[in-house]
C-alpha cells in the first residue's frame, strides 16, 4: 500500500505526483535527496527502502527519474517495489521511452493511467495491453465514449473477445540465455541456463491452448516412456494466463493467451553447462609503460552450429592509449568511453579457435594500479546505481547461436482448440541460444 | 504607503498567468475550456499553485467530454481542501455521474467521490456509494469496494451505521474475482485500524472462497488473498496442509512478491503439519526462493533479506544453491552486501572453499565497504566451520600482504575474533605487529593491543609495542585507552620484571589526567587489584575467557517468529517489528495523518486569491483594517509564501513535523514563548493572523531581552526573497 507516488528528477525535484491516500505530508519528498545523499556518505550500499520519522521511502531509478512511493505502514515492500517497476514497464509500453521528457509531455495521460492502475494505494490494472483499450492518447478524437473493456475485471483479464484474424498463427521461440561466471584460471564458478518461451499469438476467439515440452518430471509423474532427452527444469514461472493449479497437478501447461506477443514462461536450470565460447586471456605489462593482451577464443559445440555476432569486451585501465591490434579473424576497436576493446567475430563456427593480440600505451606516470584498490577507488558514488565505476570489471562474452537450445528443451507439441470457431492454426517453433551475463575474470597483470 | 500597494494587491489580478487560465476556463468554446483545463493541471503539476482558480474549473465539471471531466474531478482531488465550501457545488454531477450509463463513469465518480476527503462531500456519499456497490459492472463494484474503505477512514461511524462493512463480506462472495480481491483488500485494512469491527472474519466457508478467488485474480489481488491467509489461524492440521495444497501453485507465478507472499502462507501454515511434509514443501520452496535472486534489484534485496531471515529459521533449505549468491561485479553495493551475509549463512563442511575462494576474489575489489565485510566474511567463515579456520587465516594474512590501509584494519579486528575462538593461530601475530603504525581506527587499534596483552608472553618485544601506545595514551579513543589499560596489566602480570615501571605510568596517567570515568575506574580498579596479592589479580585478568561461537549476527528468537510472519513486508526487510518504524508519538502514523491534513489547511489558509476574494466579498468595511492586515501578510510574503504558511504553523503547532526549516522556525518560536494556539490555529486566515501577530510580539519581547540577538533576521532567513523591507512595513503599523 502506498500513500503517494512521486516522479522526480535526480536532483529529488518533483515532476509529478499522485497522492493517494492524503495520510502523509506532501512535503515528506522534500527530504528524500538529503536523506539519500546522508546515506550515501554512510556506506556505498544505500538500500532501496528506508524510514525516517515515521514515514517509509521505497524507490526504484529508471533512466533520469526516481520512482519514489511513501508510505507509513508496515506495508508490502515487495509488491510496492514491483509496482514501480511496473510503472516503468507500462509507460514505456505508453510513450516508447520513461524519462524527464516524455513525463512533462504526457502529464494528462500519465494522471489517467496512475488512477487506473492505482486505487488508495492498493495496485489494480497494471496490464498495459487491457490499460490501451481504454486509456488512449488520441481518445478525443473518438466519437464514442470509452468503456472499460471486460477483460479489465474479468479472470480472463487479459484478453479481450471479439478478437479476429484471417490466418490463425502462432510463433514460438525458444530463447535460452546462458549466465556463465568463470575464474581467471578457467574454473567455471556458476553457471545458470535462463529460459524463456516467448509467443506471438494470432488467433481468433478465446483460444484454448496446450503446450507439451519434453519435461521430465511429467514423464515420471505420468509414467510415460521417454523417446530422447527429457530435462529437469529447476524452478519455473509462468505468465498469469498459465492455470498453475493444473500445472501443480500434472504438469500440464493449458492457458488461454493474450493477443499478440508475451512471456508464457520462463524457467531455470542449474546444471553445469561448459562455455560455450571458451576465452582464455593473458595480461602482460611492459615495464608500467605497455599493456599486452592475449586473447584465445574457442567454440564449443558442434561443427554444425555457428554463433553469430560474437563480441568479447576485454576491460583495459582507464587511461591507456594508441591501440594495436592484431588479429587472424574478425574485427577489433578500442572504445574508450567504456575503457575496453572489442573484439568482434560475425560468425564463429562450431569448434573454431582464433587468437587475438593488443598492446596499449599506458601514461607513464601511474597512480595506484587497477587491481590494487588503492584508498580512492572505495568511494565511487552509488547513488542508487549499478556497480560502483571502479568496480574491477570482468571479460565479457555476447553471442547469439540459432537453431540451438543448451539445455535441449523441446516443444513436443502445441494444441490448439477454439470450441466456437475451430480454425485451423499453425504453430511454428524456433530455437535460440544467447549469451546472458557471461564473465571471465581477468586474470592478474603478469 | 503600504497600504495603498496592499489595496492594488487587493483585486484580482488582470494579467499574468492565473487571469488568461481564467478567461480560458470560462471561455464561450468548448475547445478553449478543455485547453485551459490542461494548462491549469500542467501548472498544478509543476507546483504552481493554481487553487485560486477552483469556482471556474468547477463550472467545467458538467460535460460528456470524458477526458476533461477526469481532468477536472483531478483538480478537485488536489485542492478540494482549499474550497471546501465550494465543493458542495460539484456533489450534484457526482451524483448524477455515478448513474451514467457507461461504467467508467461510474466508477470514475465513486472513485473521486472517496478521494475528496471534505466533510461535506463524505455527507453525499452514502447514496452513489450504496448503489455502485450493487452496481452490474464489475468494474464498478470493485471501484466502489476500495471506496468503501475510503469512508472508513473519514467517517467510521457513518461507515458502520449504513451496514458497508456487511455489503463487502457480502461481496467476497462476488463472482467477480477482482472484486472478491477489493472486498478483501477494503476489509483487512478496516479491520487493521478498527480491530474491534470484526470486519474481516475468515469463516471456512469464506476461506473456500479466498481459495478459489485467488487462481483466478491478478497478480495483485493475488498478494492481498495471500496475505489474508497468512493472517488467518487454521482450525486444524488438516486445514493448515490443504492450504499449503492450494498455495504452493503459487511458487511458479510470474510475480516476485506473489512468490513471496506464498512463501509466507506455507512458512507460517507449515507449523502444525508433520515434519515429512514439510520437508518436502520447503524442497519445492528452495527453487523458486533462488529464481527470486535473478529479479529486479530493488525487489532481489527484499528477498535477500527475506531468505536471511528463512536461514535464520530453517538454516539448510539452501546448503546446495551457495553459487546462486555470488557477486555479480555489476549488482549494486546493497545487494552484494546482502549476498555475502546470506553466503556466510549457507557455508558449510561441504561448500567452505568453494566460498572462501570467492571472498578472496572480493577482498581485491575497490569498493571499500565490500572489502571490508568481504574480509569480515572470511573471519565468520573460519569461526563457523573448524576445518575452515586454517585456510582462512591463510587467506588472510595474504590479504595483510597487500598493505592497502583499509584491508590491513579489517584483517586484523578479523583475526582477534579468530584467536578468541582458536587461541592456536597465534603465529600470525608478528605479521601483524608489522602495522602498526597502519592502524588509526580505534576498533582495529584495540583489537591489536587486545591481542599483544593476550599474548604478551609469546611476543618479544610487547612492552616496546605497549610502550608505544602508552606515550601517546591521552590521544587515544576511549575503547583503545581501555584496551591500553588491560594489556599492560596483563603484561605487567605475565612479565613483572620488565614492566613495572610501564603499568605505574600508564596507571598514574589514567587515574590522573583523565577525565573520562570509565577509564579513571578501570585504573582504579587494576591498580588496587595489582596493590594486593598478585596471585589473585592473575586470577582475575588472566582467568580462562570461554570460546566465542559465531560472530554472525543472528536475531532473537521472539523478534525472528514475529519477522517470519512479517514476510515481504517493510519490517522484514528492516529486520526490525513494525512498531520500531511505525511511529509512535510525534511521528506516529495519527499524527503523521494530522500534519498532512495540517499541510492541505495550510495550503487553503494561504491561498492569498481565495482569502482576498472571500474577504472581499463577505466583509464589510467594519472590518476592512482587520481584513488588510490578513491580506497584507499574505501579500508580503507572496513569493515567499512557505515562510508566512510555516510561521503561522510554528506557533500554532511547535511540534509540527515538516521540513527541518519549520521545525527551527517552531523552535525559535516556543523560545520566545509564544503563546500556543488558542484555538484552531490556522483553521482561518483570521486565526493564523493572531498567532502571527503573537508570534511578532514575542519576536520584539525576545530582541528587547536579548535572549536572542537577531531573532527578525532568523525569520526572514526562512522568508526568502526580500522580506527585509516588508516586515519592517509590518513591524510599523504594529
Amino acid at each position: 500500500m502506498a500513500s503517494a507516488i512521486f516522479f522526480l528528477d535526480l536532483k529529488g525535484k518533483t515532476l509529478l505526483a499522485r497522492n493517494y491516500r492524503g495520510d502523509i505530508p506532501m512535503s515528506a519528498v522534500e527530504k528524500f535527496p538529503v536523506l539519500l545523499s546522508e546515506a550515501e556518505e554512510e556506506s556505498s550500499a544505500v538500500p532501496p527502502c528506508f524510514s525516517h520519522e515515521g514515514i517509509n521511502y521505497l524507490y526504484i531509478r529508471h533512466n533520469n527519474l526516481y520512482l519514489l512511493a511513501l508510505t507509513k505502514r508496515n506495508t508490502n515492500a515487495a509488491g510496492i517495489l514491483l509496482f514501480l517497476h511496473k510503472v516503468v514497464e507500462v509507460f514505456t509500453e505508453y510513450f516508447k521511452a520513461l524519462e524527464e521528457e516524455s513525463i512533462r509531455d504526457n502529464f494528462v495521460v500519465i494522471y489517467e493511467l496512475l488512477d487506473e492502475m492505482m486505487d488508495f494505494g492498493y495496485p489494480q490494472t497494471t496490464e498495459s495491453k487491457i490499460l490501451q483499450e481504454y486509456i488512449t492518447q488520441e481518445s478525443h478524437k473518438l466519437e464514442i465514449q470509452a468503456r472499460p473493456p471486460i477483460a479489465v475485471t474479468n479472470a480472463v483479464s487479459w484478453r479481450s473477445e471479439g478478437i479476429r484474424y484471417r490466418k490463425n498463427e502462432v510463433f514460438l521461440d525458444v530463447v535460452e540465455s546462458l549466465n556463465l561466471l568463470v575464474s581467471a584460471n578457467g574454473n567455471v564458478l556458476r553457471s545458470e541456463i535462463l529460459g524463456a518461451i516467448k509467443m506471438k499469438c494470432y488467433l481468433s476467439g478465446m483460444p484454448e491452448l496446450r503446450l507439451g515440452l519434453n519435461d521430465k518430471v511429467m514423464f515420471e509423474t505420468t509414467g510415460r516412456s521417454t523417446r530422447g532427452k527429457a530435462i529437469e527444469m529447476e524452478d519455473v514461472k509462468f505468465h498469469q494466463c498459465v492455470r498453475l493449479s493444473r500445472f501443480e497437478n500434472d504438469r500440464t501447461i493449458s492457458f488461454i493467451p493474450p493477443d499478440g506477443e508475451f512471456e508464457l514462461m520462463s524457467y531455470r536450470l542449474n546444471t553445469q553447462v561448459k562455455p560455450l565460447i571458451w576465452v582464455e586471456c593473458l595480461v602482460e605489462s611492459h615495464s608500467g609503460s605497455r599493456i599486452e593482451y592475449m586473447l584465445k577464443a574457442r567454440a564449443q559445440f558442434k561443427r554444425r552450429s555457428t554463433a553469430n555476432n560474437v563480441e568479447i569486451i576485454v576491460p583495459v585501465p582507464d587511461d591507456a592509449d594508441s591501440p594495436r591490434f592484431r588479429t587472424n579473424v574478425g574485427s577489433v576497436h578500442y572504445a574508450p568511453e567504456q575503457s575496453a576493446i572489442v573484439w568482434k567475430i560475425k560468425q564463429f563456427g562450431g569448434n573454431k579457435e582464433f587468437l587475438m593480440r593488443a598492446e596499449l600505451g599506458l601514461p607513464s606516470v601511474r597512480g595506484d594500479d587497477e587491481h590494487g584498490g588503492g584508498m580512492t577507488g572505495g568511494f565511487g558514488g552509488s547513488m542508487g546505481g549499478i556497480g560502483g565505476k571502479g568496480a574491477k570489471r570482468p571479460i565479457q562474452v555476447k553471442f547469439e547461436i540459432p537453431y540451438f537450445t543448451t539445455s535441449g528443451i523441446q516443444v513436443r507439441y502445441l494444441k490448439i482448440t477454439e470450441p466456437k470457431l475451430q480454425y485451423p492454426s499453425l504453430p511454428w517453433v524456433r530455437y535460440i541460444t544467447q549469451s546472458g551475463d557471461i564473465a571471465v575474470r581477468l586474470p592478474d597483470v603478469a | 504607503m503600504a497600504v495603498n500597494r496592499i489595496r492594488g494587491a487587493f483585486a484580482a489580478p488582470r494579467k499574468g498567468e492565473t487571469f488568461e487560465l481564467r478567461a480560458g476556463l470560462v471561455s464561450q468554446y468548448a475547445y478553449e475550456r478543455k485547453e485551459s483545463i490542461q494548462k491549469t493541471i500542467m501548472a498544478m503539476t509543476l507546483g504552481k499553485d493554481v487553487s485560486a482558480l477552483f469556482p471556474d474549473v468547477l463550472k467545467n465539471i458538467a460535460t460528456a467530454d470524458l477526458d476533461q471531466k477526469k481532468l477536472v474531478y483531478l483538480y478537485l482531488m488536489n485542492y478540494a481542501k482549499t474550497h471546501p465550501d465550494l465543493c458542495i457545488l460539484a456533489v450534484n454531477t457526482f451524483v448524477q455521474d455515478s448513474e451514467d450509463p457507461n461504467p467508467l463513469v461510474r466508477a470514475l465518480a465513486i472513485r473521486t467521490m472517496g478521494c475528496i476527503r471534505v466533510d461535506k462531500m463524505v455527507d453525499y456519499m452514502e447514496e452513489p456509494l450504496r448503489k455502485t456497490l450493487r452496481d452490474e459492472s464489475p468494474y464498478v463494484r470493485k471501484t466502489a469496494a476500495i471506496c468503501v474503505a475510503k469512508l472508513f477512514d473519514l467517517n467510521p461511524a457513518m461507515c458502520i451505521e449504513n451496514g458497508f462493512i456487511e455489503a463487502l463480506q457480502e461481496m467476497i462472495g462476488d463472482p467477480n474475482p477482482m472484486v472478491v480481491a477489493n472486498s478483501v483488500q477494503a476489509l483487512a485494512e478496516i479491520s487493521e485500524t478498527a480491530p474491534e469491527t470484526r470486519a474481516l472474519l475468515v469463516t471456512p466457508a469464506v476461506l473456500k472462497k479466498l481459495l478459489m478467488a485467488m487462481n483466478e485474480c491478478t497478480e495483485w489481488g493475488r498478494i492481498t488473498i495471500l496475505t489474508v491467509l497468512a493472517d488467518y489461524v487454521a482450525l486444524d492440521v488438516k486445514e493448515s496442509e490443504h492450504i499449503c495444497e492450494r498455495v504452493i501453485p503459487q511458487f511458479q507465478h510470474v510475480n516476485p512478491s506473489v512468490v513471496l507472499a506464498a512463501v509466507k502462507v506455507v512458512f507460517i501454515h507449515m507449523k502444525s503439519i508433520n515434519p515429512e511434509l514439510v520437508r518436502s514443501y520447503l524442497k519445492k520452496m528452495a527453487p523458486p526462493l533462488v529464481t527470486l535472486v535473478a529479479s529486479q534489484p530493488e525487489v532481489q534485496y527484499v528477498a535477500l533479506r527475506n531468505i536471511d531471515l528463512l536461514l535464520q529459521a530453517k538454516p539448510d533449505i539452501l546448503s546446495k544453491e551457495l553459487r546462486v549468491f555470488f557477486c555479480k561485479y555489476n549488482d549494486p553495493p546493497y545487494v552484494k552486501m546482502q549476498k555475502l551475509e546470506i553466503m556466510v549463512r549457507i557455508a558449510n563442511e561441504k561448500n567452505y572453499e568453494q566460498l572462501l575462494s570467492e571472498l578472496k576474489e572480493y577482498a581485491l575489489e575497490v569498493d571499500m565497504d565490500f572489502v571490508r565485510r568481504a574480509i569480515k566474511a572470511i573471519g565468520q567463515v573460519a569461526i563457523k566451520i573448524e576445518d575452515a579456520s586454517a585456510k582462512c587465516v591463510q587467506a588472510l594474512e595474504d590479504l595483510l600482504a597487500t598493505k592497502v590501509n583499509y584491508v590491513v584494519q579489517e584483517v586484523v579486528v578479523v583475526i582477534k575474533d579468530i584467536l578468541r575462538k582458536y587461541p592456536g593461530y597465534e603465529g600470525v601475530i608478528p605479521s601483524l605487529c608489522d602495522y602498526i603504525d597502519e592502524l588509526d581506527e580505534a576498533n582495529a587499534r584495540g583489537s591489536l593491543i587486545w591481542i599483544v596483552g593476550e599474548y604478551a608472553e609469546k611476543i618479544s618485544n610487547a612492552e616496546e609495542i605497549l610502550e608505544g601506545f602508552v606515550d601517546t595514551f591521552s590521544e587515544e579513543f576511549t575503547q583503545t585507552q581501555l584496551q591500553i589499560l588491560t594489556a599492560v596489566v596483563k603484561l605487567f602480570l605475565k612479565k613483572p620484571s620488565g614492566a613495572q615501571s610501564l603499568v605505574q605510568k600508564v596507571l598514574q596517567e589514567a587515574t590522573t589526567n583523565s577525565d573520562n570515568p570509565d577509564i579513571r575506574d578501570r585504573a582504579y580498579v587494576y591498580w588496587r587489584l595489582l596493590s594486593g596479592d598478585l596471585e589473585v589479580a592473575k586470577n582475575i585478568v588472566l582467568s580462562h575467557k570461554p570460546t566465542i561461537s559465531t560472530t554472525m549476527t543472528s536475531l532473537p528468537a521472539t523478534l525472528l517468529e514475529q519477522l517470519l510472519s512479517e514476510l515481504s513486508t517493510l519490517a522484514s526487510v528492516y529486520h526490525k517489528p513494525p512498531e520500531a518504524f511505525v511511529g509512535k508519538g510525534r511521528f506516529g502514523a495519527d499524527e503523521i495523518q494530522r500534519a498532512a491534513i495540517q499541510e492541505q489547511r495550510q495550503n487553503a489558509a494561504e491561498n492569498p486569491i481565495a482569502a482576498s476574494v472571500a474577504a472581499a466579498a463577505a466583509n464589510g468595511s467594519s472590518s476592512v483594517s482587520q481584513s488588510n492586515i490578513e491580506n497584507l501578510l499574505d501579500i508580503d510574503f507572496d513569493g515567499a509564501a512557505p515562510a508566512s504558511q510555516e510561521q503561522s504553523s510554528a506557533a500554532g503547532t511547535p511540534d509540527r513535523m515538516a521540513s527541518p526549516a519549520t521545525g527551527g522556525m517552531a523552535d525559535m518560536m516556543s523560545m520566545f514563548d509564544a503563546p500556543s494556539a488558542s484555538g484552531a490555529p490556522a483553521a482561518a486566515p483570521a486565526g493564523g493572523m493572531n498567532d502571527l501577530m503573537n508570534g511578532f510580539e514575542g519576536l520584539n519581547f525576545g530582541a528587547a531581552n536579548g535572549s536572542q540577538p537577531l531573532p527578525a533576521g532568523m525569520q526572514l532567513h526562512g522568508g526568502g526573497s526580500e522580506p527585509k523591507k516588508d516586515s519592517d512595513d509590518l513591524l510599523g503599523l504594529l
